[in-house]
Order: structure tokens, then C-alpha cells, then sequence
């Protein structure tokens, strides 16, 4: 657990960064730091590795004041990933993420065999371990740079706008990935974003932080997006939280129907359309298993009467939602009625 | 080219103390005295200053201080201190000369390191000198070794002055022929001095494509 007790930053030249600061990260989840540009973000991550030293207020990990432990020592056991990866340019792909293990004195053969392990983890294909991170692509650089990050297996990763710098497409295949790696890994990740959409994809936690460095909220994601503490957090949050919402709610618990005979499926038991007097009409499909009550409501948005086709892995028709099934789980899940501003309107 | 033929192909020019090799070899000791010392000086110093940030105003003044200082000048004024038979009048112009390529070009190569490289590598846990010397060093060699080419170049080409103190090297061709009037001497030593530039920058070529990584050479 990262403690935050009472911390402010007061950077030289008087501007607060981050002022009195208390807040608890988790062990095994990720926390994720959002806000608009200039809150503080970046500030309180480094304050936990002591890139940057808090002017006041104490920051422990795992009960234990950073500012007790000397700095490379207390680096080299934080995994640390930046915007623009930073890679050594002079250095191969793998020696790269050799990095930490290199300090900590491995030998090389064990350092270079961890390296390529790690690749492998980050969805890299050996055969770029030789070469150099100008031959690799934009969203190839980051996966090596959270490699380097995981290198000597630190229990705790700090992420500053990992993914911030990449196309939209790569961007949320690299956020799938971090998601699955930290269902095998379980770190304590600390990751700082501007994009609320990303902090609550990715957040087990959410701190949102306003300008001039004060926490605003910190809540789960789903709560967020329910009851927003204040309209800056509402604000923040933007449109459509009631729809957004519904991502976090497993679309497994949703009543499915048999396929009615007027759902044509193939062969191979995938649909292919509704039956309509003049041909096939579009439908929508949602997997019970993976996906989301928004994914469910969307399929059956998505149909011209408004069922929704559920499929398995494979493609294949298990079954259909009706609006009344998908309805009954929108009301079992209604937000509570504690929260006065769930149902508000997001200020223009 | 019926001087050039004259000069190379009068077999006294090859053979004696006044010869091709004995002069060659002068002017290569004498610039490859102050090339070293200058850089024993000018890349710790450079590095150093661009690791630090402090002291950048050196690098500055000794940066216009070179383009004013009349190297001819300086070589009579420590004639004048130190007296003739000393190879100093010599060395210490070449040196002066010498050291602000270097100090210049190693201290920018250095502070041109993105900043991101930088801080990632303390984030990884390096210390001080470690980044300086497994970072920012090996990312700034391209520009450290076009400062010492530079340099180097310009000592070979500047060394021709210690022929005017009496200290020999290929400056002697020169000099002797134009006081005699020997224009095919003049002409030879100059070609020789041209090529001697030339070998130092092909060396220095050559060695960029060992010492720096494909990773950071500037002709991918
Ligand atoms: N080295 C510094 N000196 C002075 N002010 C700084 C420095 N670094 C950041 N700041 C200021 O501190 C505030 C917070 O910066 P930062 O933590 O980088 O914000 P964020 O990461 O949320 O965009 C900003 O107003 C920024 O201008
Ligand atoms: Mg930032």
C-alpha cells in the first residue's frame, strides 16, 4: 500500500503543485490519478519514487517513508513507464528492458533470459529483441518500455501517461493488455491519465484531482459515474455517465430467451438476420460471458425489434434478450437513492 | 602538375632530414600532441559542464574566444615568453585551437539528450555518474566525435605554424619554398598537409562506425 499523508509540492518559483494530499493506494489494483492538464498528476507520481521530493507531508510504502530510502535503491524497486517510453536509443530492445536487472547485478545471461520472458509477457515477438527502439513503431515502444518497467518484478508500477502518445486503436489494444497483465500480475499500479474515458476503463480506483493540485474524489469507477462528489467532478466526467455506467455491469445475470424461429442462423449456427417480408434484417450480438449490460443494450438497440442475440465465443446463437429481460437488470442495478446527483444533468 | 611532379618525383625530397617522411612525421607528433592534450582537457571538461549544467558560460566564452584568437599571434607571444627550442610556441596555439571544438560539441551533445531520456534513466534507478556515462554519453558520441574531427582536422591544417619557429613539419615545404621561390615545394606541402586532413577525416569516419551505436548514428 502507498500511504499519501498531508503531502503538498511547492515548486520553486511558488506554484502548488499538489497541496495536502491524503489519499491510500491499494495493493494489487490499479489506481489511477486524472484531472486536467497542470493538477498535479505527474507531480504525485514522482513524488513516489522521489523524482521529485514533497515539500511537506510524508508518502510511505508499505508503512515505510520513501524519504528514509536512498533513491536509485528505492527506483530500482518501482517499475517506472513514461509517455514517450524513453528508451536508451543506443541500446538493443532487449538490453533495454535488462535494464534494472543489469543495476541489481545479474549476469547477463539471466538478465537477457528475464528480458525475453518479459517480451513474450508484453505481446512482443522475439525476433525484435536485437533490435533498435527506432526500428520499433510507437505502440511497439511502450509494450517494451512497461517490459523494462517489469524487468526486476517490482510490486509496485508507476505509470505517467503510458499510453497517451499512440493512435486511438493502439491505444485501447495496449490498455486491453495492461488490463490482462494485471489480472496474472496483481501489482500496485499508480497510472496518471487526462483521459477520464481511460481512468475509468482501467482504474480499480479512480482519484480525480482538480487544478491546484487538491483531491477532488476518489472512488470506483462505477460510482463515479454514478454519484460525482461536485459538478467539477460532473463536469469532468462529461456526458453519458447513465450509459457508461453500464460497462461495469456483467451482462452474464441477463435473462436469455430461446431463439425465436423468425432468427435465420447459418450452418454453422451463427445468425445471419431477422426475417422480414422482403429479406434479412440487421441484429445486434452481445457474449453473456465477456461483455457488458451496455454491450447487451446496445445489441439490442441495434435489432428493428429491439432483441438482443446472445452468442458464445464462437459466434454462435446461445440465445436472445428482449428489452424486458435487459430492462429487469437495469433496475436491479439503479443507482442508489443516496446519491443526490445521480440523477442530475451534467451542467452545460 | 609538372610542380607536383617536380616535388614527388625528385628523390631528395624523399630521403634525409629535409625529407617527405622526417617532415611528415614532425608535423604529425607535433598535432598529435596538442590533439590529445585537448582532449584530455575538453571532453571530461564538456561532459562534465553538460552533465551538470554548470559552468555553460565557459563553454560559451571559450567557443568565441577561439574564433578571435589569431593562432599566428599566440605562437610569437610564447616564443617571446618561452624562448625558442622548445616545442611549447608550438603546442600551446595548437591546443588553444583545439579545445573548443571539443568543449563546445561535447557539452552540446551532451545537453541535447532528450530530456525524457534523462529522467527515464533516473527513473530506472541509475545514479549520477551512471547516467552520464551509460546514457548521455553514448547518445551524445555522434556529436563528441564530429567535435574531436573537427578539431583534430583543424590542428593538422594549423600545424604547418611551427615551421615559422623553426620546429619543422610539413609547414617547412612551404615556408622554405616561398622564400626561395620554390613554388613546386609550396605547392607539394600544401597537398600533403590537404591529404593529411583528408586521412584524419576518413579515420575519424571509420571510427564512428565502431565506436558509436546503430542506434544513435546519424546515417541510419
Ligand atoms: N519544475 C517545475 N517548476 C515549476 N512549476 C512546475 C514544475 N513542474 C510542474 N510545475 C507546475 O505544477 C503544476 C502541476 O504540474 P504537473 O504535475 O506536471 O501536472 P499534470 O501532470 O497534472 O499535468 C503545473 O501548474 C505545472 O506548471
Ligand atoms: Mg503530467
Amino acid at each position: 500500500m502507498i500511504t499519501f499523508e498531508g503531502v503538498t509540492k511547492r515548486y520553486r518559483d511558488g506554484t502548488v503543485a499538489v497541496d495536502d494530499l491524503s489519499l491510500e493506494v491499494p495493493t494489487g489494483a490499479i489506481t489511477v490519478f486524472v484531472g486536467p492538464s497542470g493538477c498535479g498528476k505527474t507531480t504525485s507520481l514522482r513524488m513516489i519514487n522521489r523524482m521529485i521530493d514533497a515539500t511537506s507531508g510524508r508518502i510511505a510504502l508499505d508503512g515505510q517513508d520513501v524519504r528514509e530510502i536512498d533513491p536509485p535503491t528505492l527506483r530500482r524497486g518501482i517499475g517506472y513507464v513514461i509517455q514517450q517510453a524513453g528508451l536508451f536509443p543506443h541500446r538493443r530492445i532487449v538490453d533495454n528492458v535488462a535494464t534494472v536487472p543489469y543495476l541489481l547485478g545479474w549476469n547477463k545471461k539471466k538478465a537477457r533470459a528475464r528480458a525475453m520472458e518479459l517480451l513474450e509477457l508484453v505481446g512482443l515477438d522475439a525476433g525484435l529483441a536485437n533490435r533498435y527502439p527506432f526500428q520499433l513503431s510507437g505502440g511497439q515502444q511502450q509494450r517494451v518500455g512497461v517490459a523494462r518497467a517489469l524487468a526486476a518484478d517490482p510490486p509496485v508500477l508507476l505509470m505517467d501517461e503510458p499510453f497517451s502518445a499512440v493512435d486511438p486503436v493502439v491505444r485501447a489494444s495496449l490498455q486491453d493488455e495492461l488490463l490482462r497483465l494485471q489480472s496474472e500480475l496483481r501489482k500496485t499500479i499508480v497510472f496518471v491519465t487526462h483521459d477520464i474515458d481511460e481512468a475509468v476503463k482501467l482504474g480499480d480506483t479512480v482519484a480525480v484531482l482538480r487544478v491546484g493540485g487538491r483531491l477532488a474524489q476518489m472512488a470506483g469507477p462505477a460510482t463515479l459515474l454514478t454519484e460525482p462528489a461536485d459538478d467539477f467532478v460532473r463536469g469532468f466526467l462529461g456526458r453519458d455517465r447513465g450509459i457508461r455506467r453500464l460497462s461495469f455491469i456483467s451482462a452474464k445475470e441477463v435473462r436469455l430467451g430461446p431463439a425465436p424461429p423468425d432468427l435465420v442462423t447459418g450452418e454453422d449456427g451463427r445468425p445471419l438476420g431477422w426475417r422480414t417480408g422482403d429479406g434479412l434484417a440487421a441484429y445486434g450480438t452481445f457474449d453473456p460471458e465477456t461483455d457488458s449490460l451496455r454491450a447487451a443494450l446496445d445489441a439490442a438497440l441495434l435489432s428493428p425489434n429491439g432483441v438482443a442475440v446472445a452468442v458464445d465465443e464462437e459466434g454462435r446463437v446461445r440465445g436472445v434478450a428482449g428489452r424486458d429481460a435487459i430492462d429487469e437488470l437495469l433496475a436491479e442495478y439503479a443507482p442508489p437513492v443516496r446519491g443526490a446527483g445521480s440523477a442530475e444533468e451534467a451542467p452545460a | 602538375m609538372n610542380w607536383l611532379a617536380d616535388f614527388f618525383g625528385d628523390s631528395a625530397h624523399w630521403s634525409g632530414p629535409d625529407g617527405i617522411p622526417v617532415r611528415l612525421l614532425e608535423h604529425l607528433g607535433y598535432s598529435a600532441a596538442a590533439f590529445l592534450v585537448a582532449a584530455l582537457i575538453a571532453v571530461p571538461l564538456g561532459m562534465l559542464i553538460g552533465h551538470t549544467g554548470r559552468g555553460a558560460l565557459l563553454v560559451v566564452v571559450a567557443a568565441n574566444a577561439a574564433r578571435a584568437l589569431p593562432t599566428l599571434g599566440l605562437l610569437v607571444l610564447v616564443v617571446l615568453l618561452a624562448g625558442v627550442g622548445t616545442v611549447l610556441p608550438v603546442l600551446v596555439p595548437l591546443i588553444v585551437l583545439a579545445v573548443p571544438p571539443i568543449l563546445v560539441n561535447t557539452y552540446e551533445g551532451l545537453r541535447g539528450v532528450d530530456a525524457d531520456l534523462r529522467d527515464a534513466a533516473y527513473g530506472m534507478g541509475l545514479r549520477g555518474p551512471q547516467v552520464l556515462f551509460r546514457t548521455l554519453t553514448p547518445v551524445a558520441l555522434p556529436l563528441i566525435l564530429l567535435g574531436l574531427r573537427l578539431s583534430a582536422i583543424q590542428v593538422v591544417s594549423t600545424a604547418t605554424v611551427a615551421a615559422f619557429v623553426g620546429l619543422g613539419g610539413l609547414g617547412r615545404f612551404i615556408i622554405d619554398g616561398l622564400a626561395t621561390k620554390a613554388y613546386s615545394s609550396v605547392i607539394g606541402g600544401a597537398v600533403l598537409v590537404a591529404a593529411l586532413a583528408l586521412a584524419v577525416q576518413f579515420g575519424f569516419l571509420l571510427l564512428d562506425r565502431v565506436v558509436v551505436s546503430p542506434g544513435v548514428r546519424q546515417t541510419r
